[in-house]
């Protein structure tokens, strides 16, 4: 009797570090195949002959692509949507969480089905189109006419995130609030120096989301920016596969390198200041997401 | 006077209580409104916290809802949505019963039967497989083999939809004069998934590779990160209830089927509900990024024909103005698909078993 078990437990366990192992190596492979890509010589790349270790490695992709001033342009331009989009997503939700949060609020279920409805159901992207062509008119004709701002202020916002928040606060002991406001605080001390600290898990997680997606956004910035030195990264670099992946378009190539290093390479530097944050916050991930409590 | 709502007992005094909240709702309750505004005024700070959140959703995610009563009416290049004529149900007919002049309402149907696959294949694969990662996980007693596993897994939820797409586009290309075939197709020919002629036109050209590909890269990209919260679940489980299963003579199966299933059970209702809300709002962004005028056969979905009609036809002759209408109109079907559809599943699951999510 005992030895069946422990036999069935130990084909489990060797399963589990198996398809683990397995998985995990499929999740970083591509990463280390881009990089051994960005570095290996034309021949190489165009032929698929590289397996893991780079081949003919230069560093001619690299440099055509630091030497470019699209690309620093493009790079400018994402890192000022990051920022501000998300300093303004993250300001408007803990406020509105905040204010969610409480019981004496006013109408405190009319406000959550308002956020909750849009979980629900969303206009789609044909009237959002027309709403942001709207809201574009309106920016210009009261002065605001960089597609920048449109795309800070107008896009993101996500309920879910807000919510995450808002039962994060709902945690918060009212005892600590109530020996705040005795010692004198005002609402803004009590949010700064209460709340926040004691959501700090689920505040880094939040804010991870809203920079993420604001990092990686591609869609409406391709479509409601105009201007092409307005374009942030991703557009960029999806502009310049289009480009290069159309022999047309690509025109005579007399390089050491191939075009898709160049890509390739572009991709390692959008996704470094990802990995560079990412140890810092991941640790909250378990804690940020079980505290939010799916509720 | 009902004396007792306005009592709590205080523990830490050991007394009744006046309950200040309840004092305060039962004023509102009693007196007029102008108590309601000395309420509001007394608190203006956390009414004014809440505004600008207010006004950014009223703007960007309500204001687009009226915008959809387009659907309703004909487009038109100059006015706005309120100033445009009813035509009713029209645009709804076109697309569901067609229109002799054109071939819309097959593009409709193909794309809504997309969208509908798209999501089924999601759900069918895409949900279960976050929960047998996280049961593996729970099996990774080390803690540092753990979490390096986990650092590795959750990685690709945070690489953009652009990244993603630009590496499928170039690992599976087709070859071509200059060029051979991408490193993953070369792969799979070896493995003997697909053949030599399948791999030199490039996967992303086929219209049966679509869902696969769409679905493979969507586990790749977020079975690991999904995972956390059922492997939260799965170690909130008190190690007792297993040691009492082992008692019982119970196998590792029969320790999933009847320890750790029952426990987790609450946050896989609740995360099937989320996935079922979202489950027609296929996200167009990756279908744009992937598919080509060779696979609209198995890729459009309802997001992207209404982009093609609605957005993309911007600028074009006044003939297709009508794109607009016919766009909300595809739009508004699948949202309202998609809706029952949440609130369906939430129904269903607050009967069954007590869990809901709204």
């Amino acid at each position: 009797m005992k030895r069946k078990l422990e036999i069935s437990e130990l084909i489990f366990k060797i399963l589990s570090y198996t398809l683990l192992t397995i998985f995990a190596i499929a999740c970083l492979y591509p990463f280390l195949y881009t990089i051994s890509s960005s570095i290996s010589g034309a021949h190489a790349v165009e032929y698929s002959e590289i397996v893991l270790l780079p081949k003919d490695v230069q560093f001619d992709a690299f440099a055509r692509m630091l030497n470019n001033n699209m690309f620093w342009n493009a790079y400018t331009n994402t890192l000022f949507l990051t920022f501000y989009g998300t300093i303004w997503e993250v300001m408007l939700s803990v406020f509105g969480a905040y204010a969610l949060s409480k019981k004496r609020l006013l109408f405190r279920k009319g406000f959550n089905f308002f956020l909750v409805f849009t979980m629900w159901f969303s206009a789609g992207t044909v009237p959002q189109y027309l709403n942001y062509l709207d809201t574009q008119r309106v920016f210009g004709s009261v002065g605001v006419t960089d597609d920048k701002w449109l795309v800070v202020i107008a896009m993101g916002m996500a309920a879910m995130n807000i919510i995450l928040l808002r039962n994060s606060f709902e945690g918060v002991p009212s005892e600590i609030e109530e020996a705040a406001i005795v010692d004198g605080a005002t609402e803004m001390q009590v949010l700064w120096r209460v709340y926040l600290p004691m959501s700090k898990s689920i505040l880094a997680t939040v804010s991870l989301f809203f920079a993420i997606s604001r990092w990686n956004g591609y869609y409406w910035a391709k479509t409601m920016m105009k201007d092409a030195n307005e374009h942030p990264l991703m557009v960029y670099i999806r502009n310049t596969l289009e480009q290069y992946q159309d022999p047309d378009q690509l025109g005579a190539w007399n390089e050491t390198y191939s075009p898709d290093s160049v890509i390739y390479a572009m991709i390692i530097c959008s996704i470094i200041p990802i990995l560079i944050i990412y140890p810092f916050i991941q640790k909250y991930f378990a804690k940020g997401v079980n505290a939010g409590g799916v509720k | 006077m009902q004396v007792s709502d306005y009592l709590i007992f205080d523990e830490e005094s050991g007394t009744y209580i006046e309950d200040p909240e309840q004092v305060v709702r039962d004023d509102v309750e009693k007196h007029h409104w102008l108590n309601v505004l000395r309420v509001v005024l007394r608190d203006w700070r956390l009414y004014l916290m809440l505004v600008p959140m207010i006004l950014v959703f009223l703007f960007w995610r309500y204001f687009p809802m009226y915008e959809l009563l387009g659907c309703f009416k004909m487009p038109d290049v100059i006015k706005s949505v309120a100033e445009q004529d009813y035509v009713g149900f029209s645009h709804f007919g076109t697309l569901i019963f067609g229109d002799p002049r054109s071939s819309i309402s097959a593009e409709f149907w193909r794309a809504f039967r997309n969208t509908f696959l798209l999501s089924f294949y999601g759900l069918l694969f895409g949900f279960p497989t976050p929960i047998i990662v996280a049961l593996f996980f729970n099996e990774v007693r080390s803690n540092i083999a753990r979490s390096v596993l986990q650092v590795a897994t959750y990685l690709p939820k945070f690489m953009s939809t652009v990244v993603m797409t630009s590496l499928i586009v170039m690992l599976v290309r087709g070859g071509g004069q200059m060029s051979g075939i991408g490193i993953l197709s070369q792969m799979l020919e070896a493995m003997g998934a697909i053949d030599h002629e399948t791999a030199e036109r490039g996967l992303l050209h086929m219209p049966q590779f679509f869902r696969a590909i769409y679905q493979i890269s969507g586990i790749w990209e977020g079975a690991g990160y999904d995972s956390i919260v059922f492997f939260a679940a799965i170690i909130a489980i008190s190690p007792t209830s297993y040691e009492a299963a082992q008692m019982d003579g119970a196998g590792k199966m029969a320790q999933m089927r009847y320890v750790v299933l029952p426990s987790i059970l609450s946050t896989v209702v609740i995360m099937l509900i989320t996935r079922i809300g979202s489950l027609l709002s296929i996200g167009y962004e990756k279908v744009i990024l992937l598919y080509n005028t060779d696979t609209y056969q198995t890729g459009e979905v309802v997001s992207t024909f209404a982009i093609r009609y609605g957005v993309n036809s911007e600028g074009a002759s006044g003939g297709k103005s009508v794109g607009k209408g016919l766009a909300s109109a595809a739009e508004m079907m699948n949202n309202v698909v998609g809706m029952l559809l949440v609130i369906g599943a939430n129904t269903v699951a607050r009967k069954a078993s007590d869990v809901s999510l709204y």
